[in-house]
């Protein structure tokens, strides 16, 4: 994992003791709200529907168990003994004080945290594959890339007050676990026609109300150029990026307004006048990413059979064990080990919530049996990327005992949910009481077994933070007249292959969704063909065996 | 929020050293209960309310004053929309926390936490 130096440690140590100063004079007056505002939320301190909510940065999603036992610390002392992990691969505390936050964002400065950039007109937390290092798919790992990119975009000068929001996803596998299509820059490392390892860069993705699949700005690009033309496209947007509307602000905006050729011409003349400035290279230093990738250099792994004999009798006496090795556990790059994904999605639970208790409990797991690193997924999952397959067993039993066992990856119950009208200021409607019920509907694990692969994802507004348009069944919570209804969409998806979910039709209330999800699984389960998968039927077959099912169900 | 004709508003406002939710009182105070609430029943005693709201604001105390729509239940004001009756409660999906916790520890009624 990446280490502060001394400057990181410096520059973090310094926005707590400004932020602390800052508080102190909001308190005593001499600052006024209109004042205030903008400074808390540079620090991720946002004011929501019940309290403060203090949104941290996990850099593309990977922690330490120190880092763990810390945010477990923080939730018990400062907050109500639990935290949620978000769509962005970060950690929200709902319930934290404005006199305490400085003292929050020490206890962070501690273990190399902090609050910066969640939250602004800049570019925030880059998010990558979760399996980043460690997938067998991968092409090289994009760690480094996305911690070099963490250093330069904090602060940034040039991109603190863009037109809106940037978010940048980065992956280096052929599968798409991070949603790049989804992003205002995706970096994807591809392979060019001599087999070079460089970055397909994708520029315009986004949800929202206007949701948009990103476009290739540039097919292949040399690594060692990727922040010089990432300055470029940065550059255009921050230039022609409209900031007279903030409902066309964002990039994906721009690109469709101009065109895609247009905007790909603005860019490369852009980046033709980064390249002739004045006598700096447009290279990433070869030594400074060589000094990167060291912190990302495979650990020393052990010498081990790829198969463990003590694990498959344990499997074989263990159904319940063996079907979430078959669920949870993913192919691992090095013989002998395996990738376990921890389900923060118990049947009828709160997807994303952790109490302190299993948070500590996790990095007690990750140290003894994952090298103490751990992984957030934008799902809203836990990963313990390390895991002997010999201590699989015990790595079962300890999650099993704090309520993490769940065998559900991937399937029908594992939704992403944003914590919508229950905590958010923003939203129209409850998302996570949705999630539930549709989860406790499809609980039992035979019938998630016999669906397979269906990724629900719901959120409470427009603004998209439960994914929606991006969910093989999508679910949008809106308000009609003072009363939460919810829209269905379907077809999305977050992969290699994204797709925008498609409106099914009316919207349903909150306690006709389950009955409609169900229809819509049903019908999936009658028509489709073998091994097909929902995602595979819906596309094969259109939307309108669905809406026959669902509204032929709300005609009843 | 604009003031309405003919509808029973109350002020309310989140804390600023803590966020929590508060509501603004017949003697201009600060209640986490919205049973609590002064009930403006004109344009004027709407706008009184507010104008109360806003020097709190000022005096930081409050932050974001407003005026929601109530209906009068037994007479006592409930919010009439969902997202400001969940303010007066807590999370629906963790009834343990929130001022539907601290309701059902018998915080509610007791004349406590009036700021």
């Amino acid at each position: 994992m990446y280490r502060y130096d001394e400057f990181d440690h410096t520059f973090v140590r310094e926005r707590v003791a400004q932020f602390r100063d800052q508080t102190l004079r909001r308190i005593s007056g001499e600052l006024t709200e209109d004042e205030f505002r903008p400074l808390r939320l540079m620090n991720g301190l946002y004011l929501q529907l019940h309290a403060y909510m203090l949104r941290i940065a996990i850099p593309y999603g990977t922690l330490s168990s120190k880092q763990m036992r810390q945010l477990a610390f923080i939730g018990d002392k400062w907050d109500k003994n639990y935290g949620h992990f978000t769509t962005r691969q970060n950690l929200q505390f709902n319930w934290p004080k404005l006199e305490d936050t400085a003292d929050i964002l020490q206890a962070l400065a501690d273990v190399e945290m902090h609050a910066i950039q969640t939250s602004g007109n800049c570019i925030r937390n880059v998010t990558a594959d979760h399996w980043a290092g460690v997938a067998a798919d991968e092409i090289e790992d994009p760690r480094p890339w996305a911690e070099l990119l963490r250093q330069w975009s904090s602060l940034h000068p040039e991109f603190c007050f863009l037109p809106r929001k940037f978010k940048i996803a980065v992956t280096g596998a052929e599968a798409d676990r991070a949603a790049v299509a989804f992003h205002d820059i995706g970096l994807k490392i591809v392979r060019n026609a001599d087999g070079e390892a460089g970055f397909q860069v994708l520029v315009g993705g986004g949800m929202g109300r206007t949701p948009m699949i990103a476009k290739v700005c540039r097919a292949w690009l040399p690594k060692g150029e990727l922040l010089s033309y990432i300055e470029a496209v940065m550059r255009v947007y921050n230039l022609y990026g409209r900031r007279d509307n903030k409902y066309k602000a964002r990039i994906k905006i721009l690109l469709h307004e101009e065109g895609d050729d247009v905007f790909r011409k603005m860019v490369d003349e852009e980046y033709e006048k980064v390249k002739a400035a004045g006598g700096v290279s447009h290279l990433v230093p070869e030594k400074e990413i060589a000094r990167i990738e060291t912190y990302f250099a495979p650990p020393i792994y052990d010498a081990l059979p790829d198969e463990d004999a003590q694990l498959t009798q344990h499997l074989r006496a263990n159904s319940k064990m063996a079907r979430w090795y078959e669920v949870n556990c993913a192919k691992h790059k090095q013989r002998g080990y395996t990738i376990v994904n921890i389900s923060l999605k118990p049947e009828g639970g709160i997807p994303g919530d952790a109490t302190s208790d299993q948070m500590r409990a996790v990095a007690g797991i990750a140290d003894k049996f994952s090298l103490s690193e751990i992984r957030v997924s934008h799902a809203q999952n836990l990963v313990l990327p390390y895991v002997r397959k010999k201590d699989v067993v015990a790595v079962y039993h300890a999650l099993e005992k704090y309520g993490m066992a769940s065998a559900n990856l991937g399937l029908v119950t594992d939704i992403i949910a944003c914590p919508g009208l229950d905590y958010c200021a923003l939203a129209t409607a409850r998302s996570i009481p949705i999630a539930q019920a549709i989860s406790k509907r499809f609980e039992a694990p035979e019938r998630q077994k016999q669906i397979g692969d269906l990724a629900i994802k719901i959120s409470g507004c427009i603004n998209a933070c439960g994914h929606h348009h991006a969910g093989h069944i999508g679910i949008l919570g809106l308000d009609k007249a003072g009363k939460e209804f919810y829209q269905i969409t379907l077809g999305g998806s977050a992969d290699e292959h994204a797709s925008i979910g498609t409106i099914m039709g009316p919207g349903f209330s909150d306690a006709e969704v389950p009955t409609a999800i169900e229809k819509i699984v049903d019908t999936y389960i009658g028509l489709r063909q073998p091994g097909e998968t929902f995602l595979g039927a819906y596309r094969r077959l259109g939307a309108a065996p669905f809406k026959e099912a669902i509204y032929a169900q709300a005609a009843e | 929020m604009a003031v309405k004709k003919d509808v029973r508003q109350v002020l309310t406002a989140n804390l600023l050293k803590d966020g929590l939710v508060v509501f603004m009182t017949d003697g201009a105070a600060w209640s986490p209960w919205i049973e609590d609430a002064a009930i403006a029943t004109s344009k004027e005693s709407a706008l009184e309310l507010e104008g109360r709201g806003n020097i709190a604001a000022k005096a930081n105390v409050v932050v974001g004053p407003y005026l929601i729509d109530v209906i009068e239940e037994n007479g006592r004001p409930r919010a009439n929309l969902i997202r400001e009756h969940l303010r007066t409660l807590g999370p629906t999906v963790r009834t343990d926390l929130g001022k539907q916790a601290e309701r059902a520890a018998g915080g509610s009624g007791q004349g406590g936490a009036f700021i």
